[in-house]
């Protein structure tokens, strides 16, 4: 009966196939009533991108990092056109690469800029854009009951990543924090159990910082982590932090507010000791603007220079595929992304990112003229 | 007197010879009481999940819940693409696991020779016990990955293989049960054979076929594995979408649970609550049906 | 192999009647279906994690590193979690399912045993998901609280129960997969006893035996196949449960050294990480899977084997 077993898979997937398009997977450009078609979403000056008048369902998903503000902005772009659906999953920046690359999604998110040996594993043919949409700072999240202040450093935030700090009254993190009182409990570390652009960043600053983090775990978006609890997404280290007296962890800025978790202020290149704010990483963002990659595959910036400036920062990025397969998705995309950097940027402030400094925001808008469908430039300049 | 402790070395039968001792009688007594007492644990841990369940859950169980769609940043939000998702994906699963699982059970009940009633009933069993996010896996590649897509559809299927073997093993059981005097009578008549099992053991054994079904449709509502890497989950209401990605309430409770918001972890409660309302709901009415009647 | 009455064959037809052929063949392809998704499962897994097993041969079983910085990817510390946790669901299950199956098949007033084994069974229903909710609000930060640290003080000096606890960890994956895998025990395991055939009781209380004494004298002994067998369809249960073990385990790539150390079983790590990552660690990824399938099979089997061995007859 084994041999058969080919051809039922075979006669499944052709099941399948019927069915699927008979759903009518993606966008069928049905005429149905358009709001303002045509009309440009921006109201910054240069022409926007045309809007489709169709319905348009896109499916989007990556990382958690931006989720909160990606959800905002889709749902007001939903409102704005209500015949363009956007359905983002917060599910890590790991999964946002894997689909971009899988090609399960219509476009991915991710803090870490795609690798080189990412990039080749593309399929033959494929190029992606990386469009950076916001910046947001990396801050470590402490729930220690009666401790609200804390200030770090890199090698004692290092050492208690790599579990060589065990308690909190330890004479590392004491010696940093005069006149506060710790406690002699033991330090919980939270980390991340998926692929994430936070760990990223994260261990970019804890390998530049210490010698044993980088020849220990290493940078990336998925380290073996020599301690403490795994967590899901943003979210879940969030959560299992608050849950958890004694923890620490790390956390975009917005989820440090939705957990209503105290920040530790981190020791900058200056010697200064800082919280992450969106001031901080704007700061930041503007000494490497200059220097901003052609390819935009900016890596998370870590110990800027700078009195103000806060050491881990990240820009974020939607992942776009350089050659659409279907142009009133394209379409739709392009519109979603250039209000994103147009309209969007002024929502950023309020939900813990920073905008993007306006020669960044000028070169990605530039980007997406070069998006095309069958060859052509689907908003040409 | 004979009461005395039995020597080591004496054989289990010269000591219940020996009569029952106050020491075995206690040692019975303790021994049918920790009995019980195990009895009674296993209800525990049903009566607290059901208490929390019910506790933290009530209170979010509400209008909002059932009719809002999901919402940035959790308030204001609600469930609605989750349980409209539950019921599409459960309702096509069933759609297409109800006629696989009563024909194979019908073809190992009725026609299949000794060898393959038992091929497939292993197959069956072993299904049963494949971790189901493995069924993931397998549809993943199977439906997800050569139509770019995330899709209900691909979901669906997760389910319906899970609940399959389900079907098939309650249909060949109940079959089994069936008289063989009807069917001879029926033979006897002149009906050929296949109209007498559509339309003399089969409806025979209706209740117990659907008994099966509804437990199918309860398991498949509470899975979450295999629709992880399947339908993905969605944050938009999809009603007949099913190429593209759907939420599902299993997972609603599991983004949910990891929030940091307290206001999207009291939905979890909520969907969790409803959640178990379907799926015990349908096991007891089910159950308590079977149980009750001897119409097989 | 089967545990069931064979049912009654249809009397072989003279006349070949096209209808009932087409019928027996519709049906049989039904069947197929069934046997096919159990192979097609097995070689899908086999494919797609082939890559994974031709860079690192044996060593993806054997391997004790997962390390995706580096692309070493090892499955011993998943293994590990995976049988840690499903052993110990089974040491807490096993006692506690099989004195409620002897009390239930030996014990219980039958209109008392009835609704308690339904009461037990609805257990089952409980949906993975919500045992994991239950987990991370309830149970986890209980078990740190009382149980945990009481075991931690009385025997924290042998390293294999060292603290601290944080509530999530092998251990807290172990005690819900108990509670998942009870009614298995229970229900499986009050069937094979009650199989037991009834001489077996009475030549016992004729020698004046308490009904203690037959329960664990007489029916035990000669269920003690079917009984096992029971455990181990428990354990094949404990071993591929995803959800709920995901959700309290702790998600830690490293081999636990004590049960309160936090883990990761097979079915979490693929749960967390395989939208997560491409590859050869995607590849890997669904080799675990590939050992996972080859463990369940394994133990279902041998579970059938032995659950069939004592119920032979006619069951009901």
């Amino acid at each position: 009966m084994t041999i058969t077993s080919p051809r039922r898979l075979g006669a499944l997937a052709l099941v399948a196939a019927v069915a699927v398009g008979a759903c009518g997977g993606g966008a069928t450009a049905a005429p149905s009533a358009s709001s303002e078609p045509g009309a440009s979403p921006a109201q910054t000056g240069a022409a926007g991108p045309a809007v489709p008048s169709g319905t348009v369902s896109l499916t989007g998903a990556g990382a958690t990092f931006p989720a909160p503000l990606y959800q905002v902005w889709f749902e007001q772009f939903g409102t704005i056109h209500p015949n363009i659906k956007i359905d983002y999953q917060a599910i890590g920046s790991g999964g946002g690469i894997k689909n971009i690359t899988s090609q399960t999604v219509d476009f991915g998110a991710s803090d870490a800029p795609m690798k080189d040996d990412e990039i080749a594993a593309l399929p033959a043919g494929t190029k992606i854009l990386h469009v950076p949409t916001a910046l947001g700072a990396v801050v470590v999240i402490f729930n220690v009951p009666g401790l609200t202040d804390l200030k770090l450093d890199g090698p004692t935030t290092a050492g208690i990543f790599l579990g060589t700090i065990t308690k909190w009254n330890d004479p590392a993190i004491a010696a940093l924090n005069p006149g506060v009182t710790l406690p002699a409990s033991d330090v919980v570390v939270v980390h991340r159990s998926d692929g994430s652009g936070t760990t990223n960043a994260f261990t970019a600053y804890l390998a530049a910082v210490s010698d044993a983090w980088k020849g220990g775990p290493g940078v990336g978006k998925d380290v073996q982590w020599p301690t403490g609890i795994g967590a899901k997404g943003n979210d879940g280290v969030a959560a299992a932090t608050k849950q958890t007296s004694g923890a620490i962890g790390y956390v975009e800025l917005q989820y440090a507010a939705q957990a209503g978790l105290a920040t530790a202020a981190l020791k900058n290149a200056d010697g200064a000791f800082v919280q992450g704010s969106v001031d901080g990483v704007t700061a930041a963002a503007d000494a490497a603007a200059a220097s901003f990659p052609a390819d935009f595959r900016q890596d998370p910036i870590i110990n800027g220079p700078g009195a103000a400036t806060y050491p881990i920062a990240s820009f974020t990025f939607l992942l776009l595929y350089v050659d659409q397969k279907d142009q009133a998705k394209g379409q739709a995309l392009i519109a979603l992304v250039y209000w994103a950097l147009t309209d969007g940027q002024a929502l950023e402030k309020g939900l813990g990112y920073a905008p993007l400094p306006a020669a960044v925001q000028a070169k990605a808008i530039a980007a997406l003229h070069t998006i095309t469908f069958g060859g052509a430039p689907i908003w040409p300049e | 007197m004979i009461g005395a402790v039995p020597a080591r070395d004496a054989t289990l039968a010269e000591r219940l010879r020996a009569g029952r001792s106050p020491r075995r009688r206690a040692v019975d007594r303790a021994g049918r009481g920790l009995a019980l007492a195990a009895t009674l644990a296993c209800v525990v841990p049903l009566a607290a999940v059901l208490f929390f369940v019910v506790a933290k859950g009530a209170g979010a169980l509400n209008l909002d819940l059932l009719t809002k769609p999901a919402k940035a940043l959790g308030t204001g939000g609600g469930a609605l693409q989750s349980w409209l998702g539950t019921v599409q994906m459960v309702g096509l699963a069933t759609l297409i696991a109800v006629p696989v699982g009563i024909a194979a059970g019908i073809y190992v009940s009725e026609f299949a020779g000794h060898r393959a009633a038992r091929a497939i009933r292993f197959a069956s069993d072993v299904m049963v016990g494949v971790p189901s996010i493995l069924v993931g896996i397998f549809v993943y590649v199977l439906l997800v990955l050569p139509f770019r897509q995330f899709n209900a559809f691909a979901g669906s299927v997760a389910l319906a293989v899970i609940i399959v073997p389900v079907i098939q093993r309650t249909t060949e059981e109940v079959l089994g049960l069936v008289p063989r005097e009807l069917r001879e009578g029926s033979l006897a008549l002149g009906v050929p054979s296949w109209r007498t099992t559509l339309s003399v053991v089969l409806p025979t054994a209706r209740a117990g076929v659907l008994t099966g079904v509804m437990l199918g449709v309860a398991r498949a509502a509470g899975e979450t594995a295999p629709l992880l890497f399947t339908a993905l989950g969605s944050r938009l209401v999809n009603i007949g979408g099913f190429g593209e990605p759907m939420d599902s309430l299993t997972l609603f409770i599991y983004n949910g649970a990891r929030s940091p918001i307290a206001a999207l972890n009291d939905q979890a409660w909520g969907a969790a609550l409803l959640l178990l309302l379907l799926v015990l709901g349908i096991n007891v009415s089910v159950r308590l049906r079977s149980m009750g009647g001897v119409r097989a | 192999m089967t545990t069931l009455s064979r049912p009654t064959r249809l009397p072989a037809r003279r006349g070949p009647r096209r209808g009932d052929r087409a019928f027996a063949a519709g049906t049989r392809w039904a069947g197929i279906a069934i046997v096919s998704l159990l192979v097609g499962i097995a070689i899908v897994l086999a494919v797609e994690s082939w890559p994974a097993w031709r860079a690192f041969g044996t060593g993806l079983l054997t391997g004790t590193t997962w390390d995706p910085t580096r692309d070493i990817y090892g499955a011993v510390p998943f293994i590990v979690g995976t049988l840690a946790t499903a052993f110990i669901a089974v040491v807490i299950a096993a006692p506690v399912g099989l004195l409620t199956a002897i009390y239930l098949a030996e014990f219980a007033d039958r209109r008392l045993a009835t609704p308690l084994t339904f009461t037990i069974e609805l257990l089952a229903a409980i949906p993975s998901v919500v045992l994991g909710l239950w987990g991370i609000f309830v149970l986890a930060p209980l078990l740190r609280d009382t149980l945990d640290a009481f075991v931690i003080a009385a025997l924290g000096w042998i390293p294999l129960f060292a603290g601290p606890s944080y509530g999530f960890g092998v251990s807290t994956a172990g005690v819900i997969l108990a509670i998942m895998i009870l009614p298995t025990i229970v229900s499986i395991g009050r069937e094979v006893l009650r199989s037991v055939p009834a001489a077996q009781r009475e030549a016992m209380y004729g020698l004046g035996a308490t009904r203690w004494e037959v329960a664990t004298r007489a029916v035990l002994p000669y269920a003690r196949s079917g009984v096992v067998g029971a455990v181990i369809l428990g354990l094949g249960r404990a071993l591929g449960e995803t959800l709920a073990v995901t959700m309290v385990i702790g998600n830690t790539d490293a081999i636990p050294t004590s049960v309160f150390s936090q883990g990761q079983s097979i079915a979490s790590k693929i749960a967390v990480t395989f939208n997560e990552s491409t590859g050869l660690q995607s590849e890997s990824l669904v080799g675990l899977g590939l050992i996972l399938l080859a463990m369940t099979l394994l133990l279902n089997a041998a579970a059938r084997l032995l659950v069939a061995r004592t119920a032979r007859g006619p069951r009901r």
